[in-house]
């Protein structure tokens, strides 16, 4: 029994915290933009996915880390263009067509994949990013070792719930965006374009989907396989309702889901055989559903999310 | 003519035309407006006036002419520019996000959307300079959704205001306002053009043009029918102008009136937790109608839904037709022979994408005529709807059409139809005739005129005085989920209806 | 650009929909089988070839719609009333399973229609939770039902790794075997292709006549179209919406049932390669018609069916199949809109 708490003691658990939580705060993060602005971004598994595909591959062949996240951020914004095309422009079902983009993408990352890299015994790899200690913060004990040792990607991912944090609470391109998902009429009534906002929020937010999918290729793993993303872009999806739409919740959402599952991980060792490891597996999906179930109540939805919105139209 | 154009206006709108495909909305339409004068746009519903303030704004592209402030040529269809232009519109349906504060749906887009901060703070002390100039009092902070009616509209002209409004455009600023708040709107109003802001205001209201505006352009059928100095004319005059040719409504003959069929004792009814009707008391005969008149928002929208099973009681007594209410749905109430007018055609009365035949019997599934064993049948559905179309003169389809694309008057008659065409006991109307053109109108009050003849009892939920005044027996106000007393109809005025709106009951004779 | 409402649908145009959404997907992905390098129209004729070309690819084309067919079913219905299931894959697996695990005890002559039942109740149930998460919290069922397709491909591993582990299987993670009394007979001798298919059939004939026809098919469609005025009217909705779920999950469930005691005849986490989610792609493509459906599921599986032989022949990942079914999606979508919207000058 002892075991079970002393793992909450071990470093290794709180730094594998914070791997484990970077694509979901990507992904949390992105998908709160678009739902924000109004529009249910469903696409989220799908661009993921190709953001990890795309970004491992552009790494494969330049070998410039930098260059696969930016690419990643790239490809994410087109799909986000793709979608916000049909949902805003167009006004189509935000549920249905965010899943066709889901499909989409996913098969055209495996596609992709397949024609750059043909089958082999073993998937070939990249040099992935190494952990990066900040100098003197990660001589901290405890702290330096958890918070400071991790790949540039985990800091810029803090980074940017910080800059939405603020972006959001503190700008006018906050509140332009934050009226657009409240009532894209009052928007216009203000001489803003809800649809230009709906597109650009929809076009970032994808972008920051694709970068977390890219983290997984390009840090937490050094190598691409189909079905990796394993559902992470559905968990968003539900850590939003969990934020109630506020990114620095996002950021505290993405930690707590990665300490249960970092925990599991460590746990199975532990129990072994005992208790089937499928359990452990399932825990996850089992918490989002919770969350949402616990959440469904307080949460404040932005009125106009799912709703379309066209000019002259009411 | 008398048409005393301002001689060096500060706006004016020249050629304007809009055509939604087939519909004609403006055509040809020119009007200037001078600096501080209070300009009323009189019309029908119907008559174009709020798609050609759409198009003044840059909501709407029009299809040929030109707008100019000051000189300057807007660009068509930007409401920045408008804004930029000095151009503040406040919306009928208020473009407002009810989950932000007041000043935060002040600030959205005044300032340069890339800046790293909001200046919040000079913001809020432009936003108290304005509503002390004139005298116009908001909370900032308050979340917008906690704000009443009136404190809503006062949002929205500060925001008109704070963007350096020197023009003011109002859409119907009435239409949701008791009559003192309705007096002191209009003071603020002046107050603005006694300090140099230009006002237009729409109105399909003869008392308040008369009132309230310098001069008044009526529109009628999408075009400038006539422009008068309202010193230089009178309501006869504007009501000839602006409806041309007179459509009669229909006079309410003698009631005959039967016995009780509903009976309200001390309801209360609560929706979310909140106590949306308290103690209200009223009694139904069968022959008569009874009007309840009050401003949107104080609970008549439960009231209509309560009689229509989507509310129901929680304290108090409430018989129908002999028997208590209770929990009772829709098809029972239905079953029972209760029709029912729903307060919005479009989201309550009609599923848009069905056919007309589908809309006329969705309601009536349980009905042993359309349904057998589970399954719908179609050949008498359709035969019923072919009954609404020729004995309420729906026009514009056959039972098979998508009931999308009747206009409103044709979707309310096909909706009125259904529930008259079996003769109901008890017919519940919530506002009838929002929105309807002046022959629908017409059309629906002689329905419910016939319907009272033939014993039906109306229950007739109404904001519009004219019509409550015109088909009402007795009359009850409604205010912040009571009732009044009920009072005669014959021998009220508009004046005294309008204080009971108010809430002030003192001295009324119950009948 | 600005769109403006079409005050009817043309008729050409709503049935030419689905044909422009095919087409502009064949167009684009044959764009794809040019980028590996493989000649286009032959990789279009080695399709065609690889799912019609023979007998034994017709019958695997038509094994293949199968599922597709009744997954497809699930979707439209539920989507049709604007009940957002995402989680036919979850409901196919635990329909599967439960055939699997009651295969045994249920008495051999009724076998067949018993485990059909079961394996649906197994989807319905699976359903009905995040339905009426949603009616009871508001709780949006596409993020409860794609979580719990997750949920249960980890439950199907864990009862063929445990309870229902086939101990004769070497090892290999399947789950003990259907037994022969519930097993499908085969509608052509020497393949794959069982009665399933005349069940399936037979099913969306039933869905469509539900549909057309019933007080119930009615009551869904305005619940889904306007749930306002359906309220108004009287439509118990959420009676209504849980009737829908106890539909869809049945459907989903029994065409896992179908596929584990026609093709497969144990569950293993290979059983469908997506089913579920394709099924999604089969409604929409059929525009959420029952009859639509069935052609609807026939044109997938072909693609499927025949972009592996062509996959084989050319050289060109397979996954190709599965890029034009979700392109051909999204092309409806926006055939669709362009029959009710036009563009404004």
């Amino acid at each position: 029994m002892t075991e079970l708490i002393e793992i909450l003691f071990t470093v290794g658990l709180w730094a594998s915290v914070l791997r484990i939580a970077t694509p979901l705060i990507f992904g949390t993060l992105g998908a709160l933009l678009c739902e924000r602005a109004g529009v249910l971004n469903l696409g989220i598994e799908g661009i993921m996915t190709f953001g990890a595909m795309i970004g491992w591959l552009t790494v494969f062949f330049t070998g410039d880390l930098w260059s696969g996240v930016i690419a990643a951020a790239v490809c994410g914004a087109l799909f986000g263009l793709l979608h916000a095309v049909l949902t805003v422009n167009l006004g189509l079902s935000q549920h249905v067509t965010g899943l066709g983009i889901t499909l989409f993408a996913a098969s055209f990352s495996y596609y992709i994949f397949r024609l750059a890299v043909p089958v082999q015994g073993s998937p070939p790899t990249v040099e992935a990013f190494e952990n990066y200690p900040i100098p003197f913060l990660s001589d901290v004990p405890i702290l330096g070792p958890t918070l400071f040792t991790q790949t540039p990607l985990t800091y810029l991912a803090i980074a940017c719930v910080v800059i939405l944090a603020w972006v959001m609470a503190r700008t006018p391109l906050g509140l332009a965006i934050r009226i657009t998902g409240e009532n894209p009429h009052a928007a216009e009534a203000q001489g803003l374009d809800p649809i230009r906002i709906r597109i650009g929020c929809i076009m970032v937010g994808s972008a920051l989907m694709a970068v977390g999918g890219s983290f997984l290729t390009l840090a937490a793993f050094n190598s691409f396989f189909p079905t990796m993303v394993q559902g992470r872009g559905w968990v968003c999806i539900a850590l939003v309702v969990f934020s109630m739409w506020m990114p620095l919740r996002a950021l505290l959402g993405a930690l707590l889901f990665a300490l249960f599952d970092a925990y599991q991980l460590r746990l199975q060792t532990v129990v072994g055989k005992a208790v089937p490891y499928q359990l452990f597996l399932m825990l996850p999906y089992v918490l989002s559903i919770v969350a949402l179930v616990l959440m469904s109540r307080r949460a404040r939805v932005p009125q106009a999310l799912m709703k379309p919105y066209r000019r002259g139209e009411r | 003519m008398n048409s005393p154009a301002p001689s060096s206006p500060v706006l004016s709108l020249v050629g304007i035309s809009k055509r939604f495909g087939p519909v004609v909305a403006n055509e040809d339409v020119s009007i200037s407006l001078a600096k501080g004068e209070v300009l009323a746009l009189l019309g029908e519903n119907g008559a174009g006036k709020t798609t050609l303030m759409n198009i003044l704004f840059g909501h709407y592209m029009p299809d040929s002419g030109s707008v100019t402030v000051k000189d300057t040529c807007l660009t068509m269809g930007r409401p920045r520019d408008a804004i930029n232009a000095g151009v503040g519109m406040v919306h009928q349906h208020f473009t407002l996000a009810p989950n932000l504060t007041v000043l935060e749906n002040i600030m959205t887009g005044t300032e340069p959307l890339f800046a790293l901060r909001a200046r919040t703070g000079a913001a809020r002390a432009k936003l108290a300079t304005l509503c002390k100039r004139f005298g116009l009092a908001a909370n900032p902070d308050a979340r917008v959704s906690d704000l009443s009616v009136g404190e809503q509209q006062r949002v929205e002209i500060l925001k008109a205001l704070y963007n350096d409004a020197e023009i003011l455009i109002l859409d119907e600023p009435t239409a949701v306002l008791t009559r003192p708040e309705a007096e002191k709107l209009f003071q603020v109003l002046r107050t603005m053009a006694a300090q140099g802001l230009s006002i237009i205001f729409i109105s399909h209201k003869l008392n308040e043009v008369m009132e309230s505006a310098d001069r008044v352009v009526v529109l009628r059928g999408g075009r400038v029918t006539a422009e008068r100095a309202t010193s230089a004319t009178d309501k006869d005059e504007l009501a000839a102008l602006m409806v041309g040719r007179r459509v009669e409504r229909p006079k309410r003959g003698d009631a005959l009136r039967g016995p009780t069929v509903v009976e309200a004792r001390g309801v209360d009814v609560t929706v979310k937790s909140i106590k949306v009707l308290q103690d209200i008391d009223f009694s139904l005969h069968r022959g008569e109608v009874l009007g309840i008149i009050g401003v949107s928002g104080n609970g008549q929208t439960v009231l209509a839904h309560l009689l229509s099973g989507l509310a129901h009681p929680g304290a108090g007594t409430l018989t129908v037709l002999g028997a208590p209410l209770g929990r009772a749905t829709p098809s029972h109430l239905i079953a029972k022979g209760i029709g029912r007018i729903p307060e919005d055609r479009n989201t309550e009365g009609a599923v848009g994408d069905f056919t007309l035949w589908q809309n006329a019997v969705l309601e009536r599934l349980g009905d042993s005529r359309f349904s057998r064993w589970g399954f719908v049948r179609s050949r008498p559905a359709r035969a019923f709807c072919d009954k609404i179309i020729a004995r309420f003169d729906v026009r514009g389809g056959t039972p098979d059409t998508a009931t999308r694309n009747l206009s409103g008057g044709n979707m309310q008659k096909l909706i009125f139809g259904r529930n008259l065409l079996d003769g109901p006991a008890i017919l519940i109307a919530a506002q009838p005739t929002r929105g309807l053109d002046e022959g629908a109108i017409a059309a629906v009050h002689s329905e419910i005129l016939a319907a009272r003849s033939k014993g039906c009892a109306v229950l007739l939920i109404s904001e519009d005085l004219d019509e409550t005044l015109a088909l009402a027996d007795r009359i009850q106000a409604i205010v912040k989920g009571r009732l009044s007393p009920p009072v005669a109809s014959t021998g009220l005025d508009a004046r005294r209806l309008g204080l009971m709106m108010a809430g002030e009951w003192d001295g009324l004779h119950a009948v | 650009m600005r769109f403006e409402r079409r005050a009817t649908r043309p008729p050409l145009l709503t049935i030419g929909a689905p044909i422009l959404a095919l087409l502009f997907a064949l167009i684009v992905a044959g764009g794809l089988i040019a980028l590996s390098g493989a000649p286009v129209f032959e990789a279009y004729r080695r399709i065609f070839i690889g799912a019609f070309g023979s007998q034994l690819a017709i019958t695997e084309t038509l094994t293949r719609a199968t599922p597709l067919i009744l997954t497809g079913l699930a979707a439209a219905v539920a989507f049709r009333a604007k009940v957002w299931n995402i989680g036919a894959e979850g409901q196919f697996y635990l329909g599967a399973l439960a055939v699997a695990a009651f295969g045994s005890v249920v008495p051999g002559v009724i076998a067949i229609p018993a485990l059909m039942i079961v394996g649906a109740l197994a989807g319905v149930i699976l359903l009905v939770i995040p339905v009426l998460l949603r009616l009871r919290f508001g709780v949006d069922e596409v993020v409860t039902t794609l979580l719990l397709n997750f949920i249960v491909v980890l439950f199907v591993s864990l009862a063929i790794e445990g309870f229902l582990r086939d101990p004769l299987a070497f090892g290999w993670p399947q789950s003990i075997p259907v037994p022969p009394e519930a097993r499908l007979d085969k509608l052509v001798a020497k393949s794959r292709l069982h009665t399933g298919l005349i069940v399936a059939v037979v099913v969306a004939v039933l869905v469509w006549a539900i549909h057309r026809f019933t007080v119930f098919g009615l009551q869904s469609a305005a619940a889904g179209a306007n749930p306002k005025a359906a309220e108004f009217a009287g439509v118990p909705i959420t009676k209504t919406l849980f009737k829908v779920a106890c539909l869809s999950g049945g459907l989903a469930g029994l065409a896992g049932a179908i596929e584990v005691m026609g093709v497969k005849g144990h569950v293993s986490t290979a059983l469908s390669p997506g089913f579920g989610y394709t099924g999604i792609v089969v409604a929409m493509l059929a525009n959420l018609s029952a009859l639509g459906v069935i052609f609807a599921a026939l044109f997938v599986a072909a693609m499927f069916v025949g972009a592996d032989g062509m996959s084989r022949a050319l050289d060109v990942p397979s996954f190709i199949a599965d890029v034009t079914t979700s392109l051909a999606l999204l092309a409806m979508l926006v055939a669709l809109f362009f029959t009710q919207y036009r563009i404004a000058r």
